[in-house]
């Protein structure tokens, strides 16, 4: 039987070594931030909504999404930060956005909080 | 139409070229089962991560392997198992 040694992509860990697990296993649970649940409900909208006759997001797309990730920001992002960059994504691939549409909406939602410490600021 | 039923041994294509999102793990490449179930037809996912239409949809089997042919070193019974759902174009026939 032939041994398969590629094409494992980083999300596919199953079956690998977990290394060292210190302490209780932090599961991750924690009352959503405001901006996790409004994630959460646009997915949901989305979810129920068509464009050209076509679901605009669909699971096997938001897997697709998170999956292309490179490994390091894979680990390191949080759950729902997986998720705005997979709607992010799929919502440029579909046109629904330009790219430069999106980066502009960025700044200026980041110039109006500027005043103000944003969710990474929180303790 | 299916190509395996309930009993036959399948193996698992080890190098299934294929770029981007798929639905076989990893961990089962190259390995051997037993088809468990044929669970029905359905769209392709492998497709539809990319906005295609998925069609013509596949068979779909849930395949039954033994722990100790997909790990090496495994300590637990000789009868334990998992069984995984693989669309049938990631299957060939296993030997007897």
């Amino acid at each position: 039987m032939s041994e398969n040694t590629q094409n494992r992509r980083h999300h596919d860990m199953g079956g690998l070594p977990a290394g060292p697990v210190e302490g209780p296993i932090d599961g991750g649970d924690h009352e959503p931030d405001l901006w996790e649940k409004r994630v959460d409900a646009m997915m949901v909208c989305l979810g129920n909504s068509a464009r050209d006759g076509k679901r605009l997001i669909t699971i096997d797309q938001i897997r697709r999404a998170i999956e292309d990730l490179p490994p390091d920001a894979y680990d390191t992002m949080s759950y729902y930060a997986r998720w705005v960059h997979a709607l992010s994504t799929i919502l440029a691939e579909r046109g629904v956005f330009t790219p430069d549409e999106l980066a502009a909406k960025l700044a200026e939602v980041e110039a109006r909080a500027a005043p103000e410490a944003g969710p990474e600021a929180r303790g | 139409m299916s190509r395996f039923s309930p009993g036959d041994k399948v193996r698992v294509l080890a190098d299934f070229a294929r770029p981007g999102h798929v639905r076989t793990p990893w961990y089962c490449r190259g390995k051997t089962g037993v088809v468990e179930r044929v669970c029905g037809e359905f769209r392709n996912p492998e497709t539809l991560a990319y906005a295609k239409d998925g069609l013509p949809s596949l068979p779909l089997y849930r395949v039954r392997f033994a722990q100790r042919a997909l790990w090496p070193d495994y300590r637990g019974g000789a009868d334990d198992a998992v069984e995984i759902e693989i669309y049938e174009p990631w299957l060939t026939p296993g030997e007897d």
